[in-house]
Parts: C-alpha cells; structure tokens; sequence
C-alpha cells in the first residue's frame, strides 16, 4: 500500500509559527531559573544559620561598580543586536566587543573580591554555611557568565574574520538573550546576598 | 476521645500489623484508614463495573463488520458531572485527613506525660529518661495508659548520625530521626505487652536489623524497672578477669557500665545488659552463647555493624561474656 | 514496497554496506527516527539488566533471614535497580517514542535540532555506563564493587563523606548529572519541535495528544531535572569542596536535601507517565474505533496534572516532621491531583463506550492499564491522606504502589505501543499469539507479585530491609511475591523473541495496518529518512480520518 499524499488544496492559510531558537532559549532559561533557584532558597534558608566564622555583614561590601558595570552590558549587546539588525557590522562589532569588556571587568571584580574574602577574611567554601553558599550561588553565576564570555568571544572572532552578517541578527538576538538572563540572574543574586542577606 | 469505626485486625495476623492499633494515634490512624478504604473501594467498585461492562458491551462482534460506530467527540455535562463529584469526594477525604493531623500533631502535653529522648544510631536505639535519670539501650519500657487518668509517653526523636525512622506499627504512625532537627511523637498504649517495631528509613548496611521492642507495663512494673535501671550496675564477685578483659579493651571506649571505668557513648548502655531479651537491637536473643559469639565477632550476627571485632580468643571473650551475664 | 525501505529508512539504494559502515552510521546518525531506536534499544537492555537486579532481591527475600547476598550486596541491588528503572529505561524510552513520533505526528521531517538531539541520546547513554562502570571498582564484582548503595533518593547526610566513604555515592551523582544534560536537551528539543516544527493546518489545538502530552512532560523535565541537577551539584561540593550544605554537623539541614530532591522526584513520576498516557490516547481510540473522548479537556486535564505535580512533592515526606499546617497543605495538593487524573480515566472509558473494540495486543494491555492506573491511583489517594501514609510510607505498602503505577500503568501502556508502532518502525506485523502469551504471562506475574506486595506493608514490613525475622508474618506474602517474578520474566521473554522473530520474519505490514488516523500512518513502514515525500497538511485532529471518510470528515465537528 502506498503512502497517501496529504496536500489538500485550500485557500492559502497564513501559516507562522515561533522560530525555534528563542523558543530553545527560553526553555534553557528556564532550566537554569529552575537551578538558580535552588542555590537562591539554600542561600536564604541559611542566613543566620551558621554556627561560627565570618557572617555576611561582617565581610561583604556591596559590589556596585562591577554591578553597573555587567548590567550595562546588558544595554550594550542590545545595542549591538540592534546594529545587526540594520546591518550595520562595524557598530555592532564595537558594542559586542564593549559588552566582552563590561562581562570581563565584572569577573575580575568577583575574582578580587574573593580574593579578599579567602586571604583577607578567611572565608572559603569550607569555613561554614554562609562561605558554602556564597561561593556556590556567587560561582555558579561567575559560571555562567564566564560561559556567556566565551561564547560571545566566539561570535566576536567570526565578526573579525568577516564570516558574521546582517542575517545573522536573530542568532546574535538568540545570545544575548542568554546574557540578559545571566543579568537579570545578577540582579536576584545581588538583591538577595548584598542587600537582604547581610 | 475520637469515633471508632470498626474493630481491629486479629494483631495474631502479625505483630506489627496497622490494622491492630493499641495507641491513640494509631487508632485515629485506623479509623481514617476504615473511611478512605470505603471511599476508594467505593470509587473502586463503580468505575471497574463501567470498564467491565464497557469491555463486554463493545467489543467488536462480526470479524467483518466494517461499519465504524457512531463518532462521539465529548459532551460537557458528562465532563462537568466527573469533575465536580470527584472534587467533592477530594475535599471530604482531605478534611477528615485534616482532622487527624491536628488531633495526632497538635495534642497537648499533659503535665504528667512520660518524656523519652530516642537517639538513633547505626544500628542501635538509645533511650534516656531525662526526670527517671534512666539511660539504656534498644529495648523501650513505658508505663501503660489508663483512659481515666491519662499519662501519655512522649518521645523527643534525635539522631546521632543519619536518618533514621520510629515504627512501631500498633502504636503510633512512623516518625523520622533526623540529625539537627528534632521531632516529636507521642502514644498512650491502654493495653500492656510488647510491641514490635523497627527502623524505617534506610540508614546504611544494618538498617534491616534495627529492630524496635517496646515493652507496655503495668505502672508497678514500670516502677519497678525505672528503679533497677537507675542503679549502677551489680556486678558479679567471680568475674573480675571478664571486667579486666572489658577495661583494659578498647570496649570502654564504646561503651558505657554505670559505677565502672566504662563510660563510653558511640555504643549502647550496657549497665542492665541483662534486663534485655535480646541483644544487637535485636538481632540475637540474649543467651549466653550468642553473647559470646557476638563478642567475638560481631560481622558473623551483624555483619557492617559499627562494632570492630576485637581481635579476643574465645577464650577472652567467654570471659567477657561471663562478666556481661551479670549485669542484670 | 521495495527491500530498501524495510531496512529502517536509508534514503539510498546503494547495496548494503559493511558492518562496520553501518554501525558508523548509526552511531553518527542525527535521524530523530534512528535516535529514537537508539534510545529504545537502550532502554530494553537496561530493563533486563534493572529486572535481573529485582530478581536478586526478591530471591533473597523469598524467606526470612536468608543469605543469598549479602547486605551490602542487597543495598547496592535495590538502589541500582530504582536509578536505572527510573533513569534508564522509563526516561530513554519514552524520549524514544517521542524522537521517534513526534516529527512523524505534526508533518516534519525531523526533530527541531538534529544535532543536539543526537548529543543528548549519547550524554545520556555514557551517564548509564558510568553508574554500572561502579560494579567494577572498589571489591570488584563481588560485593558488587562500588555501585551505589544510598537508596535512589540518596538521603543526606548517608551520602556524606562520613557515612559513604569509597565513591558508590559519586557514580551516583555523576552518572545522573550527565544524563540530566542530556534530558534536558531532550526536553528542549521536543518543545522547539512541537512549537515551531508543526505542519500548516495543525494548530496546537489539532495536533495528536502525544504531542501535547509529551510537550508537557518536556516541560515538567525542565523544571524538575534542574533542581536536582542543583542538589547534586551541592553534594558535590559538600563530598569534595568541604562544603556544608548538608552537613548537619555544621548546622546543615538534611530535610533541604529531602526537599529538593522530591521537588524533582515527585514531578518525574509525572514525567514517566505522562507519555503512558500519550500512549493510551492513541491506542485507545484506534481500537475502539471512535474519536478520543473530549480531547479539549484531556489537554487541559494534562496541563493541570502538570501544574499541580509541582506542588505536591512534600507528600514524601510526611513523617519527617513538617508542621501540621504544612502536612496539611500537601494532602490538599495531592488529593486535588487525583481530579483531572480521574478525568483521564474517565475519558479513555468514554472513548471505548459505543465503540466496536478490537483486542488486538495493543488494547489488550491499555485496557490492563486502565484497571491497574485506576487501583495505584486510589492506593495513592489512601497515601494521601496523610496520617494514613504516617503508616504506610517506607513500607512494602508505597512499594506496591509505585510499582502498580510504574509496571502496571506505564509499563504495560508501553508494551502496548511496542505493538502498535512496531509495525511503522520495522515494517512488519508482530505475532499476535506470542503477543497475546506475553500479555498473559506478564499480568498474571504481575498481579501476583504487586498485588500481594501491599500486604506486607499493612503487617509492617518496612522497604529496603535484606532481611526479616520469621514471626512477623510476612513469610507467605513474599513467598507469593517472589514466585510472580518469574512468570513476569518469562513474559518478558516471549516479548523480546516475538521482537526479534517478527523483526526478520514477520508478514509485511504496510503503511497502515491498523486503519488509524494520523500522519505517521501515511507515510511508508519504515518511513525513509525524509518521512513524507510532501509535507502534509492538515484541516483537523484525525487527517487520515479526512480522507478515509471524505463524506464525514472532522473538520465538520470540531
């Protein structure tokens, strides 16, 4: 028995459906909120809870430069996708390459204050609750945006290579939806560990 | 005081049968349970006669009848019919479950209620009786309840290591023990005997032998045991090596012998060894050979248990076992 | 119908290759079709080898204080036999079927992202091999090695570096860490595809119910797999960065564990069934022949059932000593479950009223399946009610349960669709007497192992336990049980054989050998890599209904 042709002559539908890259995003921020939450309840649950060490008010300072620093960068892979968009690649190369920049400055700034923290205050991973949760949410977004770095140098090196063109925008769009995740991520972990945590 | 709703299961079905409750909570337990089971069975009874019938009446009869039946897609009142029903037999289940979690969780403490602290450990159940100044091990005895003057036995449940579960099926519901986070349960047992049990949340390789014994006893009898066990231990006049053997061992460290140098606490209390039937939480009845055979190595009877082999002779341990036999 | 496309679907009439440039194929392929074999295939082996794991406990518990293992032996039996159930055969397979299905039910020629779909398959076949990799460290095979022995939810603090020296708990975290990537690949995968891949005509409110079933299982493994990929993670860095989430010691809460955990564990039993529903709705109506039943409320039922299964997962925990308003809440959230579960049940049974059904293999095992989701469903309603399951938790009670809803529910919808889509996958007809002897054989096995299983648990018997003592009255029951294992096992047996024989020699099936209604059904068996010649398009939930009946079709209806 053959298989049965199923096109049936109609008037023509209007037929869009989502395209499938920012659907996959989505499900992926999804996953991820799912992880951060976690991290964030055993953070919360854990205030004031550990026996000895450092507390929070005792040692953390509030990072605020670096804070404006990764959530402009939001505002600049905006700008950049926006460039895509119109084509125009030398503006968009220079705000993606900002972005790279803003993202990096914000991990040398975790980076310094651990440092801090570990040699200065005597706080490690190991210390106690807080030092297990701190450096587990803090990291596990230090993480992500490390991941996010890597990919955007990747898109970066394309675009210096010329392989990166006005069609591409939606896949740029798709990226920096990552990214404004990974800040909007900042924006609880920051809420929570800086401001209410201490 | 609650409805009963039907008579216990024969408890010669099993000691620890749910169905034979001896205990408050056990019994609100089984009165529940007698009006989820109509509930369900009722539930039951009516939708496996539909799929029964709908299996008989509609199954295809000619092999040739190619005809397709009637295609019916829905209809909204059927819908609305097994979605509200249903719904009203939720609410009613849930609210009579309501009821006895806050008759079970939220009863009061009387003033008179017997306090037990219950530490579990792998793989054995310590006891203390903070106002009795009673300490021991694996073997529960608490005063029976008389309905008239109410004195309920309530059990602060602790962990010294891993997760553990309280299960003594004729008196109370299960109830975990869980390091740094102490729970509570209480029973009030109107009949006196003993009641079987063991632990119910896997706490590693002996979790199987972590068995439960509470003894019921008349207020005389508990009485009479709060005072034995509140004395140091007696010790027998001709066993002074067995003693020796157990002091100069690495035993004291584990173990605790009240008016000895012994005052270990990774093991259990052994002042009133011999007030116990049964030894190794149970694993062994407690005659002088299996004492022997369990001093000599304990992996044979409880193989992963905490206890280490000492590395005695026979011999050495007879002697030891000699010594623990009078320990009464 | 040529030879070439009964040798699974490649799309050239070049002569067959060589071994090993088939199996480089294959083990290459980014085919939804072939990666969806791949992952049934996976899940059969593990089934034998998680059924062998069962075998071991029950004859060692066939009579009390016996020793056919050893405890240690024992823990490391029935914590490998729930992981890999749970992990390696019920989630593989039914991404299988959904691989396999789905781009072949909404008119598309393959999975949304080919590539990822293929790196999710082998994320998830490594992390199985890493888990049975632990028999092999450590004692070696006897003692079973290194393979975990933590139970399946690995309760803190059991898994600290304390009490679970040696790595038994790692190949635990890891193995699933790995193969959670992986779901949750899969899980994208199947949403991107069910959203954006649809063929022109089929809106979401015409696509098949395994479609919608299974983009709503996708989106239950996306919000649980996460928090317990979250769980693991901190374990981790408890066992190896000195870490305290769980380190009661230090002020840690075992209960969070608890917590997270079954915030996974109580949403992935619903992503397990999920597509054992999806499986029965199609089944269902095509052997009874009549349309699914208010497929409008099937949609919205599932989608509740899918909400809901998120805030119930405290009903595991029953005795750990939540607050009473606590308890209180999650037997309200897990009684409301049951009503759109009811729902399902009730039309399934609408859809076989006034049909003419015919109890080929397939039905023959949904039906089963309604009369046993419907008891594990009510033993799951006694559980909750809270107090009750004070009783029955951790008990041989929860077990029969599980077991009933897991084997006598989804099991069985799965041997159904192993009957019904063998055809379209092999292009031949199974044996339906040999199926019919595994039917019977696996449900007497089953009813005497399950059914009897609740009994020892309303005497007491608590789970996980090597061995019982003589006297508490258990002995007959698992005896009784134990004896049930076996006439499972045979069953199961006759199923591979029917498999295999009929895979070689069974009679030429045909694009549609069970005049069914939707696209998989018009395209070739096997369907070429490709899947349809024309990308179809549809007017309504049945097309194949449509053109069958072109003086009736459903579009009118509808």
């Amino acid at each position: 028995m053959s298989a049965r042709s199923m096109a049936m002559p109609e008037a023509d539908i209007q037929w869009t459906l989502p395209a499938r890259g920012p659907v996959a995003m989505y499900c992926l921020i999804a996953a991820e909120a799912a992880i951060f939450t976690i991290f964030v309840v055993a953070y919360i649950f854990y205030l004031g809870k550990s026996l000895t060490g450092p507390q929070p008010q005792d040692v953390l300072r509030v990072p605020i430069f670096f804070t404006i620093c990764l959530l402009s960068s939001s505002l600049t892979i905006h700008l950049a996708v926006k460039s895509l968009r119109s084509g125009k690649l030398h503006v968009f190369s220079l705000w993606w390459l900002l972005t790279i920049a803003l993202g990096a400055v914000f991990l040398a700034g975790t980076a310094r204050e651990w440092g801090r923290l570990i040699y200065g205050e005597r706080l490690t991973i190991q210390t106690n609750l807080f030092g297990t949760t701190y450096y587990s949410l803090v990291g596990l977004h230090a993480f992500h945006v490390t991941v996010g770095l890597l990919a955007l140098a990747t898109v970066a090196i394309f675009t210096l290579l010329g392989y990166v063109r006005q069609e591409h925008a939606e896949r740029a769009e798709v990226l920096s939806m990552y990214w404004h995740f990974v800040d909007v991520v900042w924006v609880v972990v920051f809420t929570v560990v800086y401001i209410v945590g201490r | 005081m609650h409805v009963s709703f039907g008579r216990a299961m024969h408890p010669a079905l099993s000691p620890t049968n749910i169905f034979a409750p001896v205990s408050t909570p056990a019994q609100s337990i089984f009165d529940l349970s007698l009006f989820v089971l109509i509930v369900t069975g009722a539930i039951f009874v009516v939708v496996f006669s539909l799929l029964a019938y709908v299996v008989v009446k509609f199954r295809k009869r000619a092999a040739s009848d190619e005809h397709e039946p009637p295609q019916v897609y829905g209809s909204t009142q059927v819908e609305l019919a097994w979605t509200v029903i249903p719904t009203l037999i939720v609410v009613v289940l849930f609210l009579a479950a309501a009821r006895v979690i806050a008759s079970i969780q939220n009863a009061s403490r009387p003033s008179n209620a017997l306090e037990v602290t219950v530490i579990g450990h792998q793989f054995w159940w310590e006891y203390r009786y903070p106002s009795l100044k009673v300490v021991t091990a694996n073997e529960l005895h608490i005063p029976v309840n008389d309905p008239a003057h109410p004195a309920p036995t309530f059990l602060t449940l602790l962990s010294a290591d891993t997760d553990h579960s309280f299960w003594v099926p004729r008196l109370a519901g299960k109830t975990d023990l869980i390091p740094n986070h102490p729970n509570s349960m209480w029973v009030d047992p109107h009949q006196t005997g003993l009641y079987l049990g063991q632990c119910a949340q896997y706490c590693g390789t002996q979790h199987a032998l972590m068995l439960l014994r509470v003894y019921v006893d008349s207020r005389q009898d508990f009485e009479r045991w709060t005072q034995e066990q509140s004395r140091p231990a007696h010790i027998g006049a001709t066993v002074s090596e067995g003693k020796r053997i157990f002091e100069g061992t690495a035993c004291v460290n584990c173990h605790t012998i009240a008016g000895t140098p012994a005052t270990g606490t990774f093991g259990p209390d052994l002042t009133h060894l011999m007030s116990r039937q049964t030894i190794a939480a149970g694993a062994s009845k407690n005659t002088l050979g299996n004492l022997i055979a369990w001093i000599y190595n304990p992996a044979v009877i409880k193989p992963g248990c905490k206890m280490p082999s000492m590395g005695l002779s026979t011999q050495q341990a007879a002697e030891v076992a000699e010594y623990l036999a009078t320990l009464r | 119908m040529s030879t070439e496309s009964i040798a699974l679907g490649r799309l050239t009439t070049a002569p067959a290759t060589s071994l090993v440039e088939r199996l480089h194929e294959w083990v290459t392929t980014v085919d939804h079709k072939r990666l969806g074999i791949l992952y049934i295939l996976y899940a059969l082996l593990f089934l034998l080898i998680g059924g062998v794991e069962a075998t071991i406990m029950r004859i060692q518990l066939i009579r009390p204080l016996n020793n056919f293992v050893s405890p240690e032996v024992f823990n490391r039996m029935f914590t490998m036999h729930g992981t890999t159930m749970i992990f390696f055969v019920i989630m593989p397979v039914m991404f299988g079927f959904a691989n396999y299905l789905i781009p072949l039910m909404i008119g598309a020629r393959d999975m949304a992202f080919p590539r990822v779909n293929a790196f999710s398959f082998w994320l998830m076949a490594f992390g199985g091999l890493l888990l049975y990799f632990s028999f092999i460290g450590g004692d070696g095979l006897y003692g079973a090695g290194n393979a975990p022995d933590v139970g399946w939810f690995a309760y803190a603090p059991l898994t600290s570096q304390t009490f679970s020296r040696g790595h038994s708990t790692d190949f635990w975290t890891l193995s699933l860490l790995v193969s959670g990537f992986g779901s949750i690949g899969t899980a994208i995968n199947i949403i991107a595809t069910v959203l954006c891949m649809r063929c022109k005509g089929m809106t979401l409110g015409k696509m098949p119910l395994l479609a919608w079933l299974n983009l709503t299982m996708a989106g239950l493994v996306i919000l649980a797999v996460s928090p317990l990929t979250a769980a693991q993670l901190m374990l981790v860095v408890d066992r190896y960065l000195g870490g305290h989430f769980f380190d009661t010691q230090a002020g840690g809460s075992a209960v969070m564990w608890m917590h997270f955990f079954w915030v996974f564990g109580h949403p992935e039993v619903y992503v397990l069934v999920i597509p054992a529903f999806a499986f029965a709705s199609e089944i269902i109506p095509v052997f009874s022949r009549k349309a699914i039943f208010g497929y409008p409320v099937m949609v919205a039922a599932t989608v509740c059932i899918g909400f809901i299964s998120m805030s119930v997962w405290a009903h595991h925990m029953f005795t750990v000593g939540m607050s009473s308003a606590a308890n209180t809440f999650f037997v309200l959230s897990t009684m409301a479950i049951a009503v759109p579960t009811g729902i399902k049940i009730f039309n399934w049974l609408a859809t076989m009223w006034g049909g003419k059904i015919d109890f080929k293999v397939p039905m023959l095992f949904c039906t089963a399946f309604l009369f046993q989701f419907l008891i594990a469903g009510l033993t799951g309603i006694m559980q909750g009610a809270a107090p009750f399951d004070w009783q029955l938790t951790a008990s041989y009670f929860v077990i029969a349960h599980f077991h009933y809803v897991i084997v006598g529910g989804i099991l069985f919808t799965l041997f159904g669709a192993f009957y019904y889509w063998f055809p379209k996958m092999s292009g031949r007809m199974y044996n339906e007497t040999l199926g019919k002897l595994h039917f019977w054989l696996f449900i007497i096995g089953f009813h005497l192992t399950f059914d009897f299983m609740h009994i020892p648990g309303i005497l007491g018997m608590p789970r996980r336990i090597y061995t019982y003592e003589p006297g508490r009255g258990w002995d007959i029951w698992n005896l009784i049980i134990t004896v049930g294992v076996f006439f499972q096992a045979a069953g199961v047996l006759v199923f591979i054989g029917n498999l295999l024989w009929s895979y070689r020699r069974g009679k030429v099936a045909g694009s549609d050998p069970w005049d069914a209604w939707t696209l998989e059904w018009s395209t070739f068996s096997p369907p070429p890599t490709y899947n349809f010649a024309d990308i179809p398009e549809v007017r309504s939930r049945r097309p194949l209904w449509d053109l069958k009946h072109p003086e009736d079709p459903d579009w009118q209806y509808e």
